[in-house]
């Protein structure tokens, strides 16, 4: 069992392995949170509905230095995403970046080893933003990141650049030889004009189990535009936590879709501070989930100026045993006034075992604002279903039809083609039929 | 090619329909009149084979085949076409998407092929002209956002598309301007054969004038109440469905 006194002696060994890097201070506080908070329970208000606690039962392997890996070119060729010739891509192995591995395909990117970053030009931006991500997640998980953050990665896009290409995240996990804790860690840097696609995924490899706990902070400066797309499709044997969190620092744009088909336990965290006037962030979803798996997203979104936007939609299909989560929080801090905050959740039960819980928390402290949310949780359209039938079409090929027309609307907002493709393909095969 | 025997429908332990009889020949346009709620849409749905309606006696055939006993996709299979009195909205469905899955679906129940892509297109393109249904209606989610005129006119293209044996207009009629009557009334004439047939229902004698039935009947509290030839449908458009209505309703006393 992974016990806090063996992270204790993991973290005592870290610490006196990578001395001086900077960050050693920043990783005795996490630690020193760890340490008091725990991995949490189902008591942690935020985590009421997911249980996490009883993944660490067991024993995880857990590196924390880099070794050459021994995944094959075939293991790696398998994670790559369509259109990764011209992508950049990077790679993380069992939570450690890996330079060997990742290609940086763009001029205007910029990546070094997060302690590099710390030292030389960038320290400013690292020590004023890296670890913000803590002030919205106040639990034992987030700070276990930070405490053992070693081999992260920062990722600078320079000012006014834009890359040609989608930045591609691989986030792989070894688990042949063992059950792996893995712990990717990432800053980026979007800088003032600046504009850039993200894509993410998450892959075990091996049939031992996994279990991921990712943080990634982004900051976007003024006049930036970032898209940022996740999918989640790992192994029903594997596990995660995966923190996104946005802090827009200028009047810029944000757009994340969050994708999730498979895995276990899957928590995604994703804020978004709305730290400039005239901010605008877009946030989608979609969960499809069966089998016995769980699927949480909690989501902030913190108006902290006046004059922003935001508008997020997430919808589910949740099938057989699994169950879904939606915590959907907006904040309008006092002096935020003339905020637009949209929220919506819908959801489709698929199985009467299947089940979700929906919840908006709206938390506003300015009056002049607009703010609207509203969940729905229901079964496949039922006159539709009739009407596909009554032209011929099969039960079986009208459900799917029907279920792909959900996903639609979240699905056409990832603009990369080759990714839409990509996702609306899981999709279809997961139908059973490819609509195309 | 449709016997509607003694048929008893309801919904929840309410009874809508209190023994239909019908017979329609291939060939034959019959028209199905009467006053709202008395059951006209309720005999289109079970005859489509919708599930919230359960039949309590009674029996169809179609093509000597049990209508009742088969799910709605065989009975499309079969040829029979439902157009429906109020077409259901499918968000994130192209209309395009739509027919031609249905389109290979029906063929993939007669052991057809799937049509050629192009050759789909090209009938597509000929239905919706006829049907003077604008392009850009292929592209969009199914009768989402459409007119109801638009939606009327796309259950034709779909039903010219699909080339059923027997049609059931359900008040395709309603809410319909002279011109997008007519267009329908066209689609509708150029299906007609020796082989098909169509049941219109409507609550208006206009669409008669341009699909000439050869028999009406008049549906009154879940019962044909009276049946006749085109005339009787003038005769209604005249004197109203009261007339009927005080009928049946002193003979119902008088019986008692
Ligand atoms: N889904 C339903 N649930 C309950 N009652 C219904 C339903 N559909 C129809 N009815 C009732 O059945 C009767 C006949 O309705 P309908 O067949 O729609 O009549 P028409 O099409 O002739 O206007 C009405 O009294 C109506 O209220
Ligand atoms: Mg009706």
């Amino acid at each position: 069992m992974n016990t806090i006194e063996y992270f204790k002696e993991r973290f005592d060994l870290l610490q006196s392995v990578h001395k001086d890097s900077g960050l050693d201070i920043i990783r005795q506080k996490a630690f020193n949170t760890f340490n008091k908070m725990g991995i949490p329970t189902t008591r942690h208000e935020e985590w009421k509905y997911t249980r996490i606690s009883g993944l660490f039962n067991k024993e995880y392997q857990f590196p924390v230095t880099q070794t050459a890996t021994s995944l094959s070119q075939k293991d790696l060729d398998a994670v790559r995403l369509p259109g990764h010739e011209q992508a950049s891509e990077l790679f993380f192995i069992n939570g450690l970046f890996s330079f060997p591995l990742s290609v940086v395909r763009s001029e205007a990117l910029v990546v070094m080893p997060l302690e590099e970053a710390a030292k030389n030009e960038y320290k400013d931006i690292v020590s004023k933003n890296f670890g913000h991500s803590s002030n919205y997640l106040k639990d034992g998980i987030n700070a276990l990141n930070t405490a053992f953050v070693q081999g992260a990665v920062f990722i600078h896009v320079k000012k006014g650049q834009i890359p040609e290409h989608p930045i591609y995240i691989y986030n792989i996990t070894d688990a042949r030889s063992g059950n792996i804790l893995s712990q990717p860690r990432s800053l980026m840097h979007i800088s003032e004009n600046a504009q850039v696609q993200i894509v993410e995924t998450y892959t075990t490899i091996g049939l031992e189990e996994s279990f991921t706990n990712q943080v990634m902070e982004i900051i976007v400066e003024k006049d930036a535009r970032v898209e940022y797309y996740k999918i989640q499709n790992d192994a029903s044997h594997t596990n995660q936590v995966s923190t996104t969190h946005i802090r827009q620092v200028g009047k810029s744009y944000t757009h994340t879709v969050t994708i999730s088909l498979d895995g276990g336990i899957v928590r995604n965290n994703l804020n978004v501070v709305l730290d400039a006037e005239y901010c605008e962030a877009h946030l989608y979803g979609l969960y499809f989930q069966q089998g016995q798996s769980h699927i949480d997203n909690h989501t902030v979104v913190d108006n902290v100026k006046p004059n922003c936007f935001s508008n997020e939609l997430y919808k589910g299909i949740i099938d057989d045993n699994a169950t879904g989560v939606f915590n959907g929080k907006i904040f309008v801090q006092p002096q935020a006034q003339k905020t637009n905050a949209y929220q919506s959740n819908k959801n489709v039960l698929l199985s009467d075992t299947a089940s979700v819980n929906s919840k908006p928390q709206l938390e506003i402290f300015a009056n002049d604002v607009k703010c609207s949310h509203g969940c729905t949780v229901g079964r496949l359209n039922e006159e539709g279903l009739f009407y596909l039938q009554s032209r011929g079409i099969s039960e079986k090929i009208a459900r799917s039809l029907l279920l792909h027309a959900f996903a639609v609307d979240i699905l056409e907002h990832i603009k990369p083609e080759p990714i839409r493709k990509y996702v609306d393909k899981l999709i279809s095969e997961r139908l059973e039929f490819d609509i195309t | 090619m449709l016997t509607i025997h003694n048929l008893h429908a309801g919904i929840e332990g309410k009874e809508i329909l209190n023994g239909i009889n019908l017979e329609i020949k291939p060939g034959e346009v019959h028209a199905i009149m009467g006053p709202n709620g008395s059951g006209k849409s309720t005999l289109a749905s079970v005859l489509a084979g919708r599930k919230d309606f359960e039949v309590t006696e009674g029996s169809v055939e179609f093509f000597g085949k049990d209508l009742l006993g088969m799910p709605p996709e065989k009975r499309a299979g079969e040829g029979l076409f439902l157009a429906f009195q109020y077409p259901v909205e499918i968000p994130g469905l192209s209309t395009t998407n739509f027919i031609k899955t249905a389109v290979n679906e029906i063929r993939k129940y007669r052991g057809e092929e799937p049509m050629d892509a192009l050759a789909f297109l090209k009938l597509m393109k000929e239905q919706m002209a006829m049907m003077d249904i604008d392009q850009s209606l292929l592209s969009r989610s199914l009768n989402e956002g459409f007119s109801g005129g638009e939606k009327k006119r796309n259950e034709i293209f779909q039903m010219a598309m699909l080339k059923p044996k027997l049609a059931i207009l359900d008040e395709t009629d309603s809410g319909l301007d002279i011109d997008a009557i007519r267009i329908v009334a066209n689609g509708v004439n150029k299906l007609r054969s020796k082989d098909n047939a169509v049941l219109v229902v409507t609550h208006y004698q206009r669409l008669l004038d341009y699909i000439i039935p050869d028999f009406v009947h008049v549906l009154y509290n879940g019962r044909i109440v009276r049946s006749g030839s085109k005339k009787l449908a003038l005769e209604l458009e005249e004197k109203g469905y009261d007339f009927i209505k005080n009928e049946i309703d002193v003979s119902e006393e008088v019986n008692q």
